[in-house]
């Protein structure tokens, strides 16, 4: 079946099965390699994007599911080569060691600050309950979201 | 994983979806947020022939203040359920156990309707809603009915919605003055729970719900009436394991499941102040 949705602010259309996962469409059919499939259960939240500006698994979601919705993925969130202020604080922390994690860590980073605009490291901590980073880096992506939040203060 | 391949049907209204659970019966299944659905076909434990989407139902996602009642659309995500202003002054316990279902993205997609009619055992919201009371409204070909939640939960992953049936409203009694508790036990963040108990007292009233203590969500009776008796939060607590069969697998045996029950219903006595 047909399905259509605006992926950073494109309009995508292609056809595909119902069981198609979202996150294949982004991968495959709209060719936007930057959303990662890590545990594909779930768990891990590499494969998180936005959905009308939530944070969503979207291994856990069918592109129909999404058919006409407006969606951001790690791709859509620099301003050409000016990186998103969460982007920059992670690269000024340097949140990441081998980098499979940092996509999805940061869309789940910026929807945890659109909903808590000024947490607590123990707020940011909880907040990014969804996403696993398997080099245990946790440290400096939690600095990168404080730092991003108080840029935003 | 990808699904076993399965036909798609959108619902236009909750009529359609219950027309077209009728037309397809036993081959169909309801898709919600898909939390609880998506993972079972994805693992291909479970393989529909056909997949209502009912996730556009946007008129049954709703918080309203229904009188002496709380009712809230099946179709609410736990995000809006956890951040509602009226679910946290008169459902209290029930705000907080939404808060702590899987992660934010899981929270941003799955609904408490689907969490209730998948009818898990280990899943926090029965427990809350077993501690809190009320119904569920079910919406067949014939019109819908009310069902007490001590008759809707039936077995593992079973409850009392039809093959043709859709849930389409939970109704709670407000209690803008009770006390409650949810705790919640386990070894690492987004972990179902190896044990939960939801506690709610409002007055004399008392509801205690056990998460992952038998087959079904059930409630703690027994602890229930130690407390409408007057026994202590450590006394009635005692008995939070009685006649209970929980599950046991690699994060807990049936011994310390029971201990577990007791301490956490102890302490959640204690945390709404019995």
């Amino acid at each position: 079946m047909q399905v259509s949705m605006t992926i950073n602010g494109s309009d995508v259309s292609h056809e595909v099965e119902p069981r198609t996962l979202l996150v294949h469409f982004i991968r495959e059919d709209a060719g936007l390699t930057g959303t990662n499939i890590g545990c594909d259960s779930s768990s891990c939240g590499a494969c998180t994007i936005h959905v009308n500006g939530e944070a969503v698994k979207s291994c856990t979601m069918l592109a129909v599911q999404a058919d006409g919705q407006d969606l951001t993925t790690i791709e859509g969130l620099a301003d050409g080569e000016t990186l998103h202020p969460m982007q920059q604080a992670f690269h000024e922390c340097h949140a990441l060691q081998c980098g499979y994690c940092t996509p999805g860590m940061v869309m789940a980073a910026v929807s945890l600050l659109d909903e808590v605009p000024d947490p607590t490291e123990a707020e940011v901590r909880e907040g990014l309950e969804g996403n696993l980073c398997r080099c245990t880096g946790y440290h400096n992506i939690v600095a990168a979201v404080l730092q991003a939040a108080g840029g935003a203060r | 994983m990808i699904p076993v391949a399965f036909e798609y049907e959108l619902a236009t209204s909750a009529g359609h979806a219950v027309a077209l659970l009728a037309e397809h019966g036993d081959e169909a299944k309801l898709l919600a947020g898909g939390h609880s659905l998506l993972p079972l076909m994805k693992y291909r434990l479970a393989a529909p022939a056909v997949v209502v989407d009912i996730g556009r139902l946007t008129d049954l996602s709703y918080v309203r203040d229904d009188g002496d009642v709380l009712a809230i659309g099946a179709l609410t995500r736990h995000r809006d359920v956890e951040t509602s202003d009226l679910v946290r002054s008169q459902a209290g316990l029930l705000a907080a156990a939404t808060s702590k279902v899987g992660d934010p993205q899981v929270r941003h997609r799955g609904t408490l309707g689907g969490a209730l009619a998948h009818g898990d055992p280990a899943s926090d919201l029965p427990a809350a809603i077993i501690a809190l009371g009320g119904s569920m409204v079910v919406q067949g070909p014939s019109g819908s009915r009310e069902v007490a939640v001590d008759d809707f939960f039936t077995g593992f992953l079973e409850t009392a919605i039809g093959g043709d049936e859709l849930l389409t409203e939970v109704r709670i009694p407000k209690a803008p003055n009770a006390t409650w508790s949810f705790q919640k036990f386990n070894r690492r963040a987004q972990d179902w729970a190896i044990v939960g108990a939801a506690v709610m007292v409002d007055g004399d009233r008392c509801g205690v719900g056990l998460v992952n203590m038998d087959s079904r969500p059930v409630r703690a009776g027994a602890v229930e009436g130690a407390i409408a008796s007057g026994a202590s939060a450590t006394d009635a607590a005692a008995s939070a394991a009685d006649g209970l069969e929980p599950p046991s697998d690699l994060n807990a045996g049936v011994d310390y499941r029971c201990h577990l029950a007791r301490v956490l219903t102890r302490r959640g006595l204690e945390e709404a102040g019995r």
